[in-house]
């Protein structure tokens, strides 16, 4: 099979999973088979998404909320991958910090808002710390074993020709926990969105999250599901600047 | 055995190797490079204490292409770890007489992967030369001149998972080289390598030896590739490590692997040294030792 073709399978079969499903949505609710009060036909859904556009509403939500992921995701990772690789690099760091690191990061983070909006009120302050404690403890432990499988042979590689410490924190020990740094960094990435549309569900004004919750509240079901969409799609968009940045950080890996 | 090792074993009278001195035609006595005395190295295991190495003497000259065979377990591994300062002996000492003491600059081509996959090829070969702080400019030309000589020039910005483990194991040659050692210390360079690539890179290292004359320290467990390419092969046998015997090899330099092959000294030399090796293998398995 030609690239070229296998390519264009692989874009048809990517594009027909949500083809086939919204077509089958559509249909079903068309026909009432069920209930377009609570299912509205996804064609129904373009002229409410016209209308939030129109009003500005949207673009201030979607603004909002991509403004806290970011901000709370950047608050979580920069000090998650220090930390990370601290923890890797050394073992009095990864021993002392190991048993909080893995029993904090069972809890569901939602579970700690209240703590965060006692300590920090309900303003941005406390969504950027939510999304913040819930990606942290997930890319240190991506980054320490990103740190630990390194193969022992590049150390000593580096040893033998005489690396300092900083040569190899810098030539070793950071390219070669980045693929697992970027395994974190993806899966933090969902959580962030997972979190604060959980955390605008129960303390906001605005951002996704609030405008789904409020639609839902008032039985403007339509609305809803423009919410929704809209969230599948940032996640969709946030995922895929995410693998842009990797490749370009990391043009070394093997295609996948 | 016993006469094996007393016929090869390097005494202390024969530590310094006679050469000719061409300006005054006397025999000169040229002192040993590298000089090991008694080197043991035990550790701390699960179940006691494992000797790894039991006083090990051996002195290698400069410019000499020295071979340690040996099975798996023999500790030829760790001398060479010692060399490259990576380990440290628990007994004995290594001194560096010719040198007056300061050891040579080192250099080791590592047994599998040991080329940075996050590296280039070309900035694979400049990465010793990168963290002594050569100028770009330098890096640069010294890099290229060592794609040329182990034929990647074409593949200067190629990363490693592009490339077979032949020329990888070339990239992790030609690094070595780059930083211009006196001692290039090579273990098993070529162990992952199918025979065909392995019969290449042995005659493309002969070739290599013959331009620079490194003194080269390279451990293997495949007797033919230590006759290839040995001045002399130091036999050695595991459970504690221990050197057997070291073999003077004759073959004309330079040399090529066809040459050598077909010299009927190669089978006889082989026999022996496989002699030497056989009861040490039989007695391992028999032990149940991983061999």
């Amino acid at each position: 099979m030609s690239r070229q073709s296998r390519r264009a399978i692989e874009l048809t079969l990517t594009a027909s999973a949500p083809a086939i499903i919204l077509a089958v949505w559509e249909v079903l609710s068309r026909t009432g088979r069920i209930d377009p009060l609570f299912w509205p036909a996804p064609s129904t859904l373009w002229p409410t998404f016209l209308d939030l556009l129109r009003d500005g509403d949207l673009l201030t939500d979607i603004r909002v909320s991509l403004v806290r992921i970011l901000g709370g995701f950047l608050l979580g990772a920069i000090p998650g991958v220090l930390l990370g690789l601290a923890m890797g690099l050394f073992w009095p760091i990864r021993v002392f910090v190991m048993p909080i690191a893995t029993a904090v990061y069972a809890i569901p983070k939602i579970a700690v808002l209240p703590l965060v909006i006692i300590a920090l009120g309900t303003g941005e302050a406390s969504k950027w710390t939510i999304v913040a404690i819930s990606i942290f403890f997930l890319v240190v432990l991506n980054t320490m074993s990103g740190v630990l499988a390194i193969d022992p042979s590049f150390r000593d590689v580096a040893k033998n020709f005489g690396a300092s410490r900083a040569q190899m924190f810098t030539t070793v020990a950071l390219p070669g926990a980045l693929p697992a740094i970027f395994t974190g960094l993806r899966l933090g990435l969902g959580f962030s969105l997972i979190v604060i549309v959980g955390a605008e569900f129960l303390a906001a004004k605005e951002g996704i999250g609030h405008l789904i919750w409020e639609s839902y509240s008032i039985l403007a079901i339509k609305k809803m599901y423009v919410g929704l969409i809209l969230t599948g799609i940032l996640g969709w968009l946030l995922t895929l600047s995410l693998d842009l940045l990797e490749n370009l950080v990391l043009p070394w890996r093997p295609a996948r | 055995m016993m006469t094996e090792a007393a016929l090869d074993h390097p005494s202390e009278a024969a530590t310094r190797s006679a050469t000719l001195d061409l300006t005054s035609g006397q025999q000169v006595v040229a002192p040993a490079a590298i000089q090991l005395r008694g080197i043991g190295r035990s550790y701390e295991g699960p179940n006691g204490t494992v000797v790894a190495l039991r006083d090990v003497d051996l002195d290698v000259r400069r410019g000499e292409f020295c071979v340690i065979v040996g099975p798996s377990g023999c500790g030829k591994t760790t001398l060479l770890r010692m060399l490259a300062g990576l380990d440290q002996p628990t007994t004995g000492a290594i001194s560096f007489p010719a040198t007056d003491g300061a050891p040579p600059a080192n250099a080791m081509v590592f047994q599998g992967r040991s080329v940075f996959p996050w590296l280039s090829v070309r900035d694979n070969i400049a990465y010793g030369l990168k963290l002594r702080g050569a100028p770009r400019k330098v890096r640069q030309a010294r890099a290229d001149a060592l794609m040329e000589m182990v034929g990647l020039s074409r593949f200067a910005k190629a990363y490693p998972h592009q490339l077979s483990e032949g020329m990888r194991q070339r990239v992790a040659i030609a690094r070595a080289l780059a930083v211009d050692p006196d001692l290039l210390l090579m273990d098993e360079p070529f162990g992952a390598l199918d025979e065909q690539t392995r019969f290449l890179l042995q005659e493309e290292l002969l070739r290599i030896w013959e331009e620079t004359r490194k003194t080269v320290i390279f451990v293997t467990h495949s007797i033919d590739e230590a006759l290839t390419l040995a001045d002399r092969v130091v036999v050695m046998t595991a459970h504690p490590g221990t050197i057997k015997a070291v073999i003077p090899i004759p073959f004309a330099r330079p040399r090529t692997l066809a040459a050598v092959r077909s010299d009927p000294e190669f089978a006889r030399l082989f026999t022996r040294i496989w002699d030497l090796l056989r009861q040490d293998v039989q007695a391992a398995r028999a032990a149940g030792v991983a061999t």
